[in-house]
């Protein structure tokens, strides 16, 4: 989010006739990787997804073979589900919002490669198996403990400021892309940025903060926030901009403190 | 029968879904949730502006019984009123229950949460958490069900279609049937009752705002099994949308909200950039025709005003896109307030909209129709159970902005307890036994067996693009008789040529061929139930305009359009709203709101 001066978005002045897609394949979990190539008419306006949607119609690689159609994940379009992250050029993203037009300009040439997760279970072709992601956040008690859904009247009085940091840490989507981009994450061996951003956000509620101790204990065990190895990979691939590394800070301090004022209270 | 024994299959995780899965969680109930993506990655996410509840804390007078005012007059008095005004009244004490959630809803400066203003209002009504609010109530609801999940009261089953229901000699509803969408196997869910809380079914128009799992598909598999389907004609174009190859992408009512104008140059060929067009030469046309509401009309006459300008050659360069301007308010006011879709904007096209007027066009948005349910949210078929947007109460002929996320809620959270009550009285009899869910299973079975062995050369996926065109073409803001005709006769012909589709994918590992064809079938049955909804509906009221009809017709068509399935065509059937709380007026925007 920037609100600085504007800046002119550069342009694809002199785009290619056709543009090539180099689509990683996988039949099922499991079964060998192997690449194939597609060929599309270069047209404006166009993104990762509508390319794919016009492959999977006619799905004929670029020899003139006919192939089955590329299986991947997408669902809202708007880069907000995050179902649709990929490894597009190298770097994961969400292929929606991955412009055809932005790619070529950023690589110089006419091809864009498409690579599933790496991290990730591959399900087939470009879709990959999140699921642990879910059960990271069951591990830290990402939510608020609630007495009951009745009316009970509003919550506590929050200042703005904390309503804003609260919100840019909620707006994650569990896309993985900083699981992917993480050094230290794979194999179970360590949670990863969003499962601790996700425990700071509840740790920073004036409720959550009452139950911040069965968060913090969440993170101790040997997967927990201790493997971080600091790379900060994590912020720069981020799509929601979450201030990832803040939150691994600012959970390690309270660790901390926690085993101080713990070890004093015993 | 012990109430800890009830078993409640849910079909869809999003708001709605996740709002009747908690509370009957909470109740001490078992559910199965059954979702084609992770519930976090349900369509509700993409609800931007806020939603709606008559909190009054800007001492303006507002109240829930100004609320259900605006809603049924902005529905143009199609909605049933009882229910709208149980909603209105319970708002806000859904609003504050997600405060107390945790999610960072936007505040003031004492710390309160902070209220917007939102179409078809004149009160601030609409709290936020900056422009992705239903992002942020989804969230707060997949965390409490996530809860209720590792307490064992919840099983997900995400990544699985549900197909038909699993009726019993009686129609009685026993359960669903549901296919996974990895392995293609079928799977019988017995439950004591089941609720529908699907969505809409944005895709049959082709391009909409909605998620590429808004097809309506299951709650069509309803249909066809025997559930009245009711309003089906009446559908939301939005309109400020983003014209994309994909999809159009909302740009959200918020958005003027907090200020944003809709202007065409009053010279269509006028070339400057939009900052150089000095304000004499720009045209207002909302804020000229409805000086009172200006740029906040009702979605329905935003969306006919925009149509028009640029059918009349007025859109910007001549063509369908006109301005929606926010360049004149601070740029950091923006990105705190409006952030999120700012950025989709941004990304999308290339512009930034705190520095250059957006160019958007109307688009297929929200579906006001939808399965009939009575005032506890009971379908016509006993056990099933609808809320959100796959139910047709509330929303009447057009929805307001900001009242669907809290009208998902409100349907989740009635639908709970009518479930929960209905399921303790029914009587089970040997339902688990008798073989229908076998049956169900063989028949649906077969239906996918058909579609994998089929070899006659059509393509799904144009078929559906046909479908999405003249259903745009046709069926949307303006609608002549002769051509809902003509698209009711294109549909017949696309459901004669899906008989002839290949799958063109011999791997069925986690294919989208095989469920793509199912919900292209089901889409083709609903199409056909909006299309002919509309054709019937001789009349112009809230979303549905006809020109040959343009006035709004209480005596014949202040009625609900009920449409039952048959193999030959829908049937219709028409019901008289209940109007026994705000007597119906006609609706007129352009001064303070008249009362009647």
């Amino acid at each position: 989010m920037s609100t600085n001066a504007h800046h002119e978005k550069k342009r694809l002045t002199n785009p290619p006739a056709t543009i090539k897609f180099k689509i990683q394949r996988c039949e099922k979990e499991g079964s060998p990787k192997y690449w194939e190539t597609f060929e599309l008419q270069y047209r404006r306006n166009l993104n990762v997804i509508s390319a794919l949607m016009e492959i999977r119609k006619n799905p004929v690689t670029i020899e003139g073979k006919t192939t089955t159609p590329p299986v991947w994940d997408m669902s809202c379009l708007e880069q907000v589900c995050g179902i649709c992250t990929m490894v597009i050029d190298g770097t994961v993203r969400q292929s929606c919002s991955a412009l055809v037009d932005d790619l070529l300009l950023a690589s110089g040439g006419n091809t864009v490669i498409l690579e599933p997760m790496s991290k990730f279970p591959n399900v087939r072709d470009l879709k990959v198996d999140r699921s642990k992601m879910f059960d990271h956040l069951k591990q830290v008690n990402a939510w608020i403990e609630l007495d009951g859904t009745y009316d009970l009247g509003p919550g506590p009085h929050i200042p703005n400021e904390i309503a804003q940091d609260r919100y840019a840490l909620s707006r994650c989507m569990t896309c993985g892309c900083c699981l992917e981009a993480c050094p230290q994450y794979g194999d179970d061996n360590y949670i990863g940025p969003q499962a601790i951003a996700q425990a700071r956000l509840f740790n920073m509620h004036p409720t959550g903060k009452i139950t911040a101790e069965d968060r913090l204990n969440g993170l101790l065990g040997e997967d927990g926030i201790t493997n971080c190895g600091n790379a900060q990979n994590c912020i720069k691939v981020c799509p929601m901009n979450l201030p990832l590394t803040k939150a691994i800070y600012e959970t390690n301090r309270d660790i901390t403190i926690d085993a101080i004022f713990g070890w004093l209270k015993k | 029968m012990a109430s800890n024994s009830l078993r409640i299959a849910i079909v869809g995780g999003g708001l709605a879904g996740l709002a009747a899965a908690m509370k009957i969680a909470e109740a001490g109930h078992e559910v199965d949730l059954i979702s084609v993506v992770p519930v976090k990655r349900s369509h509700s996410v993409c609800a931007q502006g806020g939603i709606n509840g008559a909190v009054n804390t800007k001492g303006e007078g507002d109240s829930p019984a100004k609320h259900l005012d605006d809603t049924v007059y902005g529905g143009d008095f199609l909605a049933n009123q009882p229910p709208v005004k149980r909603m209105c009244d319970m708002a806000p004490e859904i609003i504050y229950l997600f405060d107390r959630m945790g999610v960072p809803f936007s505040r003031t400066k004492e710390g309160l949460m902070d209220f917007r203003r939102f179409g078809g209002t004149l009160h601030h009504r609409t709290a936020f958490s900056g422009a992705s609010t239903g992002q942020q109530l989804l969230y707060a609801l997949d965390e409490q069900v996530r809860r209720w999940e590792t307490e064992g009261k919840v099983n997900k089953y995400e990544g699985w279609e549900m197909l038909s229901l699993v009726l019993d000699d009686h129609q009685v509803c026993r359960g669903l049937v549901a296919m996974n969408l990895q392995t293609l196997k079928l799977k019988s869910f017995a439950a004591d009752a089941v609720i529908m809380a699907t969505g809409g079914p944005g895709l049959i128009f082709g391009k909409s705002t909605n998620s590429m799992t808004c097809t309506g598909s299951a709650t069509s598999a309803c249909y066809q099994q025997g559930a009245r389907y009711a309003n089906g004609e009446f559908i939301q174009v939005h309109p400020t949308s983003i014209p994309g190859e994909d999809k159009l992408r909302l740009m959200s009512e918020s958005a003027r909200g907090e200020g944003g104008r809709v202007w065409v140059p009053r010279d269509p060929q006028d070339a400057r950039v939009p900052k150089e067009i000095p304000d004499a030469e720009r045209w207002y046309f909302l804020e000229e025709k409805y000086p009172a509401y200006g740029n906040l009309v009702p979605r329905d006459i935003a969306t006919r005003e925009i149509f028009q300008v640029c059918l009349e050659g007025h859109g910007v360069g001549g063509e369908n896109q006109v301005y929606l301007d926010l360049t004149h308010i601070p740029a950091d006011v923006l990105t705190e307030r409006l952030g999120a879709i700012l950025e989709i904007y941004e990304m999308f096209v290339g512009d930034d909209p705190r520095y250059v007027p957006m160019r958007i066009f109307p688009g297929v948005h929200y579906s006001m129709g939808g399965l009939w349910v009575d005032f506890e949210q009971r379908t016509n078929i006993p056990g099933l159970f609808a809320a959100g947007e796959c139910d047709y109460s509330i929303h009447g002929a057009n929805r307001l902005g900001a009242n669907s996320l809290v009208s998902c809620v409100y349907g989740g959270f009635t639908a709970a307890p009518s479930a929960i009550e209905y399921a303790r009285n029914v009587e089970r009899g040997s339902t688990e036994t008798n073989g229908i869910h076998d049956s169900e299973l063989k028949k649906q079975q077969a239906i996918n067996d058909g579609i994998i062995a089929n070899e006659g050369g059509e393509n799904q996926y144009k078929l559906h693009e046909e479908m999405g065109k003249i259903m745009t073409d046709n069926v949307t803001v303006v609608r002549y008789n002769d051509r809902l005709k003509a698209t009711d006769e294109k549909l017949l012909e696309l459901q004669d040529r899906f008989k002839n589709i290949s799958i063109n994918d011999s791997n069925l590992w986690a294919t989208q061929a095989v469920p793509h064809a199912r919900q292209l079938s089901n889409m083709l049955s609903l199409a056909r139930v909006i299309t002919l909804g509309a054709l019937n509906r001789n009349e112009s009221r809230g979303a549905h305009y006809k020109p040959d009809f343009p006035e709004r017709d209480d005596e014949n068509f202040m009625k609900t359009t009920v449409a039952e399935y048959s193999e030959e065509a829908p049937v219709f059937s028409y019901e008289p709203v209940d109007v026994s709380l705000v007597e119906p007026r006609k609706r007129d925007y352009s001064s303070g709101k008249k009362k009647g």
